[in-house]
């Protein structure tokens, strides 16, 4: 009987390509993944040492990891960081939000419509190369020292890499997608909601956390350069606070602390984000 | 007994038999603007498929048997000539099973019934007698990039027949795969073909595969494509692709098509 012995050889090529899973423990998996960046920063606070020890610059001008380490936990204690934290987080995080909103669309738009495409695509990709900091004189003097300012920097900043990551990802998504899609019956929104966005989602969050890194630093620059009690007290401020003091340790101190947001929200957000969007494709392997 | 026939496929006589699942009547489709270059793609191509029925069409490549597919699934439209599909619709399989990588394979079944307005509650059962259709059952939840080649075409064919089209158009589907994997999933199709009573159109280059799976063969000569000799397949199925017979038939037109091909090194 030809058809039952078909039926065993599929069940049998079937479980043979069951794939083979090889668990990994916790405990592997956080040896890989914390042992090397905190052997990186130990590495960096090594020669960091080293270079304060071999007294090539007075230490006030080159202070030592210990200092700053002494200068940090004074000014966290005293609390005055804090407040500077949180509001440079959420100034932060209120643009990004507003860059997605308008970057999206504009992506989408963008990626899919060739007229629109030569005539902005060039555009976007010049904005993106332009430094934001040079945004902030002419954000000043039209807005102000006010909110608007800064958020009129993080948006030039973030908005076209958000929009040329979607146009990227867009790119990418095979042309038989939308084939397929099609025969399926997907028309217009539904081909964008079912194919489109979900095809192009890897280039998206590339772009998403390109423009949160984009928003991140020209907010730091917008601070560091408007000053007004109508902006309250950033991380840049203090930097800048710390620069008209003369105290090197709070001013590392200030950077450190940008630094830590910067990574905070790539390990919390992009990051596992990322990584779920690459899983579920298949295109990295299931630990990492 | 006789194998084949090199007759034309029996045109249903008017009144008594239905409409073909597939009527082309003479279709010529062409990229080159009027009076400018080269020769069509597809030139006066009559061709019916009844309902229920399976042919297969091959060619050497550049014979346009893709564009031939595309026009029946309406994804293109001919430059001249009537294209007629049962129902309006055809389902379209790939050689890739282009499987939406995001959806595991049940969702990826669901998908093609959402989009043709089924009700949630009603989906995820739907699908699962699909994929039980293609045996695949227990893979409902797996993520399509763990699946094999040949699971992967299943899942397709799933999908495909999500579609409940009354035509299901293939595109040299299991080229890709190996022997073996081939060999089952051509046994599936022809399951399936009588099951579901939809018709096929079969493109392939692989003169046995056609001859094993199809009740007509099509073979399309190249620059123009034209239909160039069609034959009826009357081997009984269930039918191997190593049997005696359709290994026969098969040498028959590979003839053809080794002449077909060799009239183009002479221009």
């Amino acid at each position: 009987m030809p058809a039952a012995d078909s039926d065993l050889v599929e069940a049998g090529l079937d479980a043979l390509d069951a794939p083979a899973r090889r668990p990994v423990g916790a405990l592997v998996r956080l040896r890989r993944s914390v042992l090397p960046p905190l052997l990186a920063v130990a590495l960096v606070l090594v020669l960091w040492e080293a270079v304060v020890l071999a007294r090539w610059e007075p230490d006030w001008v080159l202070p030592g990891p210990a200092e700053v380490w002494q200068s940090m936990l004074g000014a966290l204690r005293q609390g005055e960081v804090w407040p500077s934290v949180g509001q440079s987080v959420l100034h932060g995080l209120l643009g990004f939000v507003a860059s997605v909103l308008i970057g999206t669309p504009l992506g989408l738009l963008v990626g899919r419509l060739r007229p629109l495409r030569v005539a902005v695509g060039p555009v976007l990709a010049g904005l993106q190369n332009l430094p934001s900091v040079a945004w902030v004189p002419p954000a000043i003097m039209f807005f102000g020292v006010t909110p608007a300012a800064l958020y009129c920097v993080v948006l030039l900043g973030a908005v076209p890499s958000i929009a040329l990551g979607l146009v990227s990802g867009l790119d990418q998504v095979p042309p038989l997608f939308l084939l397929v899609g099609r025969n399926l019956g997907a028309r217009r929104l539904a081909s964008v909601r079912h194919v489109l966005l979900p095809a192009a989602l890897a280039g998206y969050v590339g772009g998403l956390k390109q423009g949160w890194a984009f928003a991140w630093r020209s907010l730091m620059a917008a601070e560091i350069i408007a000053v007004s009690p109508a902006l309250g007290h950033g991380l840049g401020r203090l930097l800048k606070q710390a620069q008209d003091a003369g105290d090197m340790g709070l001013a590392f101190c200030a950077i450190i602390l940008i630094l830590c947001v910067g990574v905070m929200v790539n390990l919390l957000v992009f990051a596992p984000l990322e990584r779920r969007v690459l899983r579920s494709r298949g295109l990295s392997g299931p630990d990492t | 007994m006789s194998i084949a026939s090199s007759t034309a496929p029996p045109v249903p006589a008017a009144g008594t038999a239905p409409d073909p699942a597939v009527h082309l009547r003479g279709v010529t489709k062409s990229y080159a603007r009027a009076g400018t270059g080269g020769p069509p793609v597809l030139e006066d191509i009559d061709l019916a498929v009844p309902p229920g029925g399976f042919t297969c069409v091959i060619g050497a490549s550049g014979c346009g048997k893709s564009t031939l597919l595309s026009l029946i699934a309406g994804l293109d439209r001919p430059s001249s000539g009537r294209v007629d599909v049962a129902g309006g619709h055809a389902a379209l399989m790939f050689q890739d099973a282009a499987l939406f990588p995001w959806l595991t394979a049940g969702r990826n079944v669901e998908l093609a019934l959402r989009l043709r307005g089924v009700r949630r509650a009603e989906r995820r059962e739907r699908a699962e007698r699909l994929l039980a259709l293609v045996r695949l059952d227990g893979a409902r939840d797996r993520p399509v990039h763990q699946l094999s080649g040949g699971m992967r075409q299943r899942v397709a064919l799933a999908r495909a027949l999500a579609q409940e089209s009354k035509v299901l158009l293939m595109d040299e589907p299991f080229a890709a795969l190996d022997a073996i994997t081939r060999d089952v999933l051509h046994d599936e199709l022809i399951r399936l073909w009588q099951e579901t009573g939809c018709a096929v159109v079969f493109v392939t280059h692989n003169v046995r595969e056609a001859v094993r799976l199809g009740r007509h063969v099509v073979l399309l000569s190249s620059r123009p494509g034209r239909i160039a000799a069609e034959w009826t397949v009357e081997i009984p199925q269930p039918r191997r692709i190593e049997d005696a017979a359709v290994a026969e038939l098969a040498v028959e037109i590979t003839e053809h098509l080794r002449e077909e091909i060799s009239r183009h090194a002479r221009r």
